[in-house]
């Protein structure tokens, strides 16, 4: 084939450019490393941008009680105990530096009275711990980030899709990438390989994800040999919109009922009081949307299937000053007026926990010179993400990702891609537009969510999910023949294509995971194992590419030293212990 | 309310293109960028429209529609009815295709910007009184429509002499930071053109995150640059007390 193809060597290369991406780009080129970035999008505008409620770190500016201890105990219990417990203690200690690490860049978060950093609360976080700017923290974070990178040397490379890694022996050489503007193609090769590429809610048809959630970064390096883990655990938010039709998912901030917001059913009755009578809105995630979805299934609902959320005694001011975004987003987009009147909200698809499996220090998966940091990535979240939690993930293992990947960078000769191998891959990538006839990437889209909605929903049972996985293997061999109409030069259909087979790969282990697990545990809830099984469940199943297809195998969690399970034996948070104790 | 909508949309490339027209079922509540969706999966998959957040988060989904800058994802159809929609990529930015165009130039721009030189180490104390303008200007969600509409850059091609209302917001959001010890003044009067900017406020108009771009930031950084470029005195008063 005769293409013009460019190629490019860098010492470290990362793909994906949101908060993780970013992250580690500045850690590998402020250490000097010669470093690239890549993104599907412009800079900037990863999904990234749109996170809202804030960014968790035991910053101690409200609650002086906080500290790192409180925090990791937080994250170990909302994911149910089968979280890398060294990730969350890693978590938990450096987040604070990395959120004053961006007030140092530039960022502006809200303001305590005494001018600190204000912190919110959030569901099932034992104190004040978000630090925020408004309802648009997502945005501060990545606009800092971009305005970080850009004072370093560090080649961007925007609106272009990963579709391939490559191999030199065992470890890992780089990829190919066609640019979306006009399809051509280049190929990178580099000492280590940052994958950042973010989740896979687009799999579901009601979720608060941008398109580019198609977890091509899990299915590139899971094709590459790199193992995944907790791939059944998906997280439902429990506040999507659910009118008007074409807004279904669009997400309500947690901070709603973190600034006061209150959950009724369609007889107003505040049924988080049943389901927890402790936190009530402010439950784990998890709680929360299982309370929705079984009050509407009880017949309880709300015109459009969901629940009423009701903010309007806080009074327009406040509203309007903490939740500006919501404020705008309900008033445009479905007419309703939040600081007047209640608004229905109802389970959305919003994060993946599980991921590439990595070591916690370094981030770095089971292929050599491969690394992977942010919600791509498992362990940090095990079972249910804490709200907060994900905007502090990657940016504290972000860093430790770029930061791993340059020492092995420093250590390693520059690998080689082999040509034949990047032709084949070309021609695979171009089979969809020379095809005259194949099945329609949208059509089959529409179809995987479907399977998806009805067979590894919020509600799970092992026939469903059985006949679901059948379903999944015969979709995927479909997506083999997609045809794409049209040119090479920006072209959704064409683009399409790689993301429905990198999606179908997941939610086939998606599937598996679920199967596998056979009880019920934060997000994975089973009417067949409706319990907890307090020891065989606390076991990750890791699933590996096997030329016989995914393999899956239970790993046990790794044991908490004796001092950080000291922490769960007062039955109490650490923070609140401590102030007790001091009383 | 209509059953069906019409869409007249702009296809072609750097090479030239005209408006296709597209009919689209109504569904209540839709925005624009439902429409063009609708029509990528059903009349025209290779469709090109940037998108992202679909909640104006973002900035993706700049485009005009019948003749005005706006957000493909904030647009409700319904504001339309009884009309053709009309929607054609920015005019001030080279056509990739489709409704896409090349924002690049406001990157190369945006990177030219000394960055921002605290005077201290975080943690940082400020009051809330102090940094709510510089977050009004940090709200700005790069959809550059006002990049778009500024006569400067739209009618007379001036991108050599003045970079426009997002970049001036850019500057503004570090030059009245309390903490930044920088000066972009000499960028400002220079390079960046600050003076080329004659206040008609149709960037503010566009804005969709509501910046009083005019007002609160080019205003004031003209001001700026007016005490220290034509009042020596005046000026090295205020770079003492900064
Ligand atoms: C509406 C919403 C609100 C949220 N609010 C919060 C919140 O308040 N607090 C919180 O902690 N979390 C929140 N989250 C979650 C959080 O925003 C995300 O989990 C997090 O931003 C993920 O960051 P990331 O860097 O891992 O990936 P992303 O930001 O998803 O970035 C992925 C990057 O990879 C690139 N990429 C993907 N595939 C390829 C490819 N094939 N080739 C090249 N590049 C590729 C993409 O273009 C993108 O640049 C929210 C999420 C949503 C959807
Ligand atoms: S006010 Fe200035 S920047 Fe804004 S549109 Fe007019 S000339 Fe351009
Ligand atoms: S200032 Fe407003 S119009 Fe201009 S780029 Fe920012 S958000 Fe868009
Ligand atoms: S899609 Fe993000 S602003 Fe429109």
């Amino acid at each position: 084939m005769s293409e013009d193809i460019a190629y490019h060597e860098y010492d470290v290369l990362v793909i994906g450019a949101g908060g993780a991406g970013l992250r580690a780009a500045i850690e590998a080129a402020e250490g000097g490393l010669k470093t690239a970035v890549l993104g599907k999008s412009l800079l900037g505008k990863a999904h990234t941008v749109m996170a809202e409620g804030g960014v968790a770190a035991a910053l101690g500016n409200v609650d002086p009680q906080d500290g790192w201890e409180t925090h990791f105990y937080d994250t170990m219990r909302s994911g149910h105990f089968v979280s890398d417990y060294r990730m969350a203690e890693i978590h938990a200690k450096e987040s604070p530096d990395r959120v004053l690490e961006l007030e140092y860049w530039g960022a502006v978060f809200d303001r305590t009275p005494e001018g600190k950093i204000m912190q919110r609360p959030f569901g099932a976080h034992t104190f004040r711990r978000l630090a925020h700017v408004g309802d648009r923290t997502g945005k501060e974070l990545i606009r800092t980030l971009e305005q970080k990178l850009m004072t370093l040397d560090v080649d961007v490379f925007q609106e272009i899709t990963a579709t391939k890694l490559f191999k030199d022996q065992d470890r890992v050489a780089g990829c190919i990438a066609y640019y979306r503007d006009d399809g051509r193609f280049a190929v990178f090769t580099a000492k280590a390989v940052v994958i950042a590429t973010g989740g896979w809610g687009k799999a579901y048809k009601v979720t608060s994800n941008s398109w580019e959630s198609t977890g091509d970064g899990a299915a590139l390096a899971f094709r590459a040999g790199a193992e995944l883990a907790d791939m059944e655990m998906v997280q439902f938010h429990p506040t999507g919109m659910t009118w008007p039709p074409g807004a279904r998912g669009i997400l309500v901030t947690e901070g709603v009922r973190g600034e006061g917001g209150l959950l009724f059913n369609s007889e107003g009755e505040r049924f988080m009081e049943k389901y927890d009578p402790a936190r009530k809105e402010l439950s784990s995630r998890d709680v929360v949307a299982r309370g929705i979805y079984k009050e509407v299934k009880a017949g309880r609902g709300t015109p459009h299937g969901g629940a009423w959320l009701d903010i309007t005694h806080k009074g327009a001011a406040f509203i309007k000053r903490k939740l500006p975004g919501m404020y705008e987003q309900l008033l445009s987009l479905a007419d309703v007026d939040i600081t007047k009147s209640h608004f229905e909200v109802a389970p959305t698809i919003h994060y993946t926990m599980g991921g590439l499996r990595v070591e916690a220090q370094t981030g770095a998966t089971s292929v050599p010179g491969l690394f992977a940091a942010g919600e791509c990535a498992a362990g940090l979240h095990g079972a249910n993400r804490l709200g907060g939690n994900s905007l502090s993930d990657i940016l504290v293992f972000g860093r430790r990702a770029g930061a791993g990947a340059m020492e092995y960078a420093k250590n390693a000769k520059m690998p080689k891609i082999d040509g034949a191998e990047v032709q084949a891959e070309m021609q695979r990538v171009l089979a969809p537009l020379a095809r005259t006839e194949g099945e329609n990437p949208y059509r089959l889209h529409e179809e995987l969510q479907e399977i998806m909605a009805n067979h590894v929903g919020i509600e799970r049972n092992g026939p469903s999910l059985e006949a679901g996985l059948q379903k999944m293997q015969e979709l995927r061999e479909r997506t083999e023949h997609m045809q794409a109409k049209g040119s090479r030069q920006f072209n959704p259909g064409w683009h399409g294509v790689f993301d429905v087979q990198n999606m179908t790969l997941l939610s086939e282990a998606i599937l598996r995971g679920a199967i596998a697990r056979k009880e019920s545990r934060g997000a994975q809830w089973r009417t067949d194992f409706p319990d907890e099984m307090e020891d065989q469940g606390r076991v990750n199943y890791v699933q590996r590419l096997t030329d016989h297809g995914i393999e899956v195998r239970p790993e046990p969690v790794p044991q908490m030293p004796e001092e950080l399970a000291a922490l769960f034996k007062r039955g109490v948070a650490p923070g609140l212990a401590n102030s007790a104790r001091k009383e | 309310m209509p059953d069906e909508i019409t869409l007249s949309v702009y296809r072609g490339d750097k090479s030239g293109g005209q408006e296709v027209e597209f009919k689209v079922p109504m569904q209540t509540g839709m925005v624009v960028l439902d429409a063009l969706h609708f029509i990528q999966a059903h009349d025209a998959p290779d469709l090109a429209v940037r998108w992202n957040c679909k909640a104006a988060h973002c900035g993706s989904c700049s485009a005009e529609i019948n003749g005005s800058p706006k957000l493909l994802c904030k647009t409700r159809v319904d504001d339309y009815v009884g009309e053709v929609i009309h929607v054609r990529p920015m005019h001030s930015f080279p056509v990739i295709k489709d409704l896409v165009t090349d924002v690049s130039w406001n990157y190369e721009k945006l990177r030219q910007v000394p960055a921002f030189q605290p005077a201290i180490k975080a943690p940082f104390t400020l009051q809330q009184r102090d940094v709510d303008r510089i977050q009004e200007f940090r709200n700005c969600i790069e959809c550059f429509l006002c990049q778009n509409i500024c006569h400067v850059l739209r009618d007379h091609d001036a991108k050599d002499r003045y970079w426009g209302p997002r970049l001036m917001i850019r500057i503004a959001e570090l030059e009245m930071h309390p903490l930044d010890t920088g000066d972009r003044l000499e960028l400002l009067k220079g390079a960046a053109g600050v003076g080329m900017c004659n206040i008609t406020k149709c960037c503010t108009v566009v804005c969709p995150q509501g910046i009083d771009i005019t007002d609160n930031g080019i205003i004031p950084l003209k001001e700026r640059v007016a005490d220290v470029y034509w009042d020596p005195l005046g000026g090295l008063v205020r770079k003492l007390h900064k």
